[in-house]
């Protein structure tokens, strides 16, 4: 089959040096005017005043293809998707489209705030491009879509924020380009509504169109598109199935994260709503010491931070400890036990919980969860912070023998028989464990 | 099951995307395509002008009226400035009018670009629509205003002659000089800020040197050519005597008027076109 969009060593430079920005006055540029001459011979554009957005960019698209641009903030998603919109021009290579585009950069692009619904709904979709018959014919569809009808004749600065929302992106499915270049509109909007989004994004892939969706939220990618492209630092780094790049984009990144315990905000989420995000996770012991180490046995200490953005009357928290092998060995949770959902007010917000987790020597990871007493995720971080559990007891009088370890948890235990010892005293002889087994030698 | 579904493809791809300018040309057809846009754009710059003010639409005919009065009271009666034959009041609100449409058609445009950076930065259009657009919105106070004239003039019984016909002639001069100017300013404010500064301060000026307040006849034979390269010279000139009829055509004045108008819309369109690739980085 024959592309739709064709995409060949498409490059974006950007100056980010300080010579374009003094130019930002006249006064400055007619200077700058009269001095270039020596300036070009007396300072060479060095590498590290130019920014590749994007470089050697190439890929292909098939009508109906849905695909899902994904990476980090800043690895070139935007740009490329200003460039395919035709909002900046490339800096090399270029872009074929068979098709016409319409493009959502923006929920609300070009809404008035001093013009009521009905009004925004004629200019925003001519400004997206819709002729306006097409306008007319779907009118009643939008406001439907939008649940706004009510207040089709009040100016929309009296919206509340949801309705504003949705009003715009009622606005901007019913486009009908032969393709759709959609940046991240799901973020915004309740949570039902969001799902009437995908449904609608959804819908409009099953009549043929071709869809780019940029987007943080996995599992809006993975359930829409059948493609994903994964981009970093400018360049693609993966191009195949969706599943298989989300995955590789959710591992990749979550070395970093589990190594330093501070979680970005634009870390990969497979679950969650935006009223709250981890930011960091501490292991430390008893006294507060930091530790990414515990010994075996040791009790220790999960210090948390949140930032809640929409208080939380009914929030739990899960802890998981998960070992390096993805089994699920054990699970904590806030509301075990019959405690209380939590009220986390708006904020920066600390929840520690001490525990005694009784692991064998092994490396583990913690998943933390934060969730409504309802089951629904608020934030969802599988890997949040490695740490290992040692060979050796932190009083020396206790050691984990064998160089293989089986099993994962140490219950506590107590054990009856003859009160007759053997001839040889371990005690006497753990300081001796050998090196090698003290943190390695199990698998 | 999918393919029945997919529209066929054209054999040449509809849009190229490419680094550097596109042809002229095809911006020229693409401009054409999005007409409705500068149809809707100018909608609202119209309905958003006087949302929330008690007055409305009756501002486009307030400023031109007080304007003309004391302009009457100041140069008419006090300084005994000439006005060709014609009662002064509505001599001077003639070019009062133009002049207000000009001013605020260049003002409002100029500033439109920066003012509607999320577009700019958000969805592709012409951006030549959205000074345009300014202008246009202009051009209808301009229309609401002119019923003030007409009432003037049955009020001072001046008649009507043959060269009323002409009078679409320096109304179009007056949007197409507007235009040229607003969307250079306008391209030049995306990168220079300045302009914001500048323009208030040209258009004060600009006044003075143009025959709004004085005829031309006021300004002494040598230094006339100097007026008659202010191109409004010729276009405020020939409005009046489209009106009044109270004198023959300078037709050399509006020839230079006519010349000078549409030389600055090439200039203004070929920077606007030569610039415009970068604002959506630079803005």
């Amino acid at each position: 089959m024959t592309p739709i969009i064709k995409v060949q060593d498409l490059g974006k430079r950007y100056q980010i040096g300080a010579r374009e920005e003094a130019y930002e006055t006249l006064r400055e540029a007619i200077v700058g005017v009269v001095r270039s001459p020596l300036q070009r011979f007396a300072r060479n554009r060095s590498a590290a005043d130019v920014l590749w957005a994007l470089r050697d960019v190439s890929f292909e698209v098939e009508p109906g293809e849905v695909v899902g641009i994904i990476g980090r903030n800043g690895a070139g998603k935007s740009t490329l998707l200003k460039i395919l919109s035709r909002i900046t021009k490339p800096t090399s290579g270029g872009v074929d489209l068979y098709g016409r585009v319409g493009s959502l950069l923006e929920v609300g692009t070009g809404f008035h705030p001093e013009l009521t619904g009905r009004e925004n709904i004629y200019l925003n979709g001519a400004i997206l491009g819709m002729p306006r018959a097409e306008i007319r014919r779907k009118f009643d569809e939008i406001v439907e879509f939008a649940e706004i009808d009510k207040f089709l004749d009040t100016p929309v600065k009296r919206y509340s924020s949801g309705m504003y929302v949705r009003l715009a992106f009622a606005v901007a499915a019913h486009l009908e380009p032969e393709i759709l270049i959609v940046d991240e509109v799901l973020a915004v909007g309740d949570a039902s509504f969001q799902k009437k989004c995908l449904g609608k994004m959804g819908q409009v892939a099953k009549q043929g169109r071709t869809v780019l969706f940029v987007s943080h939220n996995m599992p809006a990618v993975k359930s829409l598109c059948g493609r994903a492209i994964l981009l970093s630092a400018g360049r693609i780094s993966q191009d195949g199935s969706v599943n298989e790049v989300v995955n590789s984009y959710l591992t990749a990144d979550s070395d970093e994260i589990a190594r330093t315990g501070i979680i970005p905000d634009d870390a990969p989420r497979l679950y969650g709503t935006d009223e709250a995000k981890l930011r960091s996770v501490h292991l430390t012991d008893l006294d507060g010491n930091d530790v990414s180490q515990l010994y075996l046995g040791q009790p220790c200490r999960l210090v948390m931070n949140f930032e809640v953005f929409k208080e939380l009357l009914d929030a739990c928290i899960e802890v998981g400890i998960i070992a390096m092998d993805g089994t699920h060995v054990t699970n904590s949770n806030s509301i075990d036990d019959g405690q209380l959902p939590l009220h986390l007010t708006s904020g920066p917000q600390t929840i520690t919980l001490e525990m005694e987790p009784g692991l064998l020597p092994r490396q583990y990871t913690f998943l933390i969860g934060l969730h409504h007493s309802s089951g629904l995720t608020i934030e969802w971080i599988e890997r949040a912070l490695d740490f290992t559990v040692l060979r050796v007891a932190e009083t020396g009088t206790d050691s984990y023998r064998w160089p293989a370890v089986r099993g994962y948890v140490r219950p506590a235990a107590r054990w009856f028989g003859p009160d007759s010892f053997g001839s040889t005293d371990l005690r006497s002889a753990v300081g001796g464990v050998p090196e090698d087994l003290a943190v390695g030698g199990y698998k | 099951m999918l393919s029945n579904l997919v529209p066929d493809l054209p054999a040449e791809p509809l849009i190229r995307i490419r680094p550097g300018r596109s042809w002229l040309a095809v911006d020229i057809r693409d401009l054409w395509s999005y007409r409705e846009l500068l149809y809707f754009l100018t909608w609202r710059d119209l309905k958003v002008r006087y949302k929330q003010t008690s007055l409305g639409v009756t501002w486009a005919i307030i400023q031109p009226l007080f304007t003309m009065l004391i302009f009457t009271i100041f140069f008419g009666r006090l300084a005994k400035v000439p006005s060709d034959g014609v009662p002064y009041p509505i001599f001077v609100f003639a070019g009062v009018l133009l002049w207000t449409f000009f001013s605020n058609a260049v003002t409002t445009s100029a500033n439109s670009l920066v003012s509607n950076s999320n577009l700019l930065t958000k969805v592709y259009f012409p951006r030549l629509l959205v000074p345009a657009a300014a202008v246009v919105a202009g051009l209808v106070d301009l229309l609401v205003a002119f019923a003030v004239l007409v009432g003037l003039m049955i009020y001072y019984k001046v008649a009507v002659t043959w060269t009323i016909l002409l009078l679409p002639l320096p109304i179009l001069l007056t949007t197409v000089l507007a235009l040229a100017t607003g969307t250079w300013l306008a391209a030049l404010n995306v990168k220079y800020r300045d302009i914001r500064f500048a323009v208030p301060f040209v258009i004060q000026l600009w006044m003075f040197v143009s025959p709004i307040i004085y005829p031309t006849d006021f300004v002494p034979q040598k230094w006339r050519w100097l007026l008659a390269l202010n191109p409004l010279t010729g276009t405020i000139e020939g409005f009046r005597t489209a009106l009044f009829g109270h004198r023959p055509f300078n037709l050399s004045l509006i020839t230079i008027s006519a010349l000078i108008t549409f030389g600055l819309l090439l200039y203004a369109t070929y920077v606007f076109w030569r610039m415009e690739e970068t604002f959506a980085d630079i803005i």
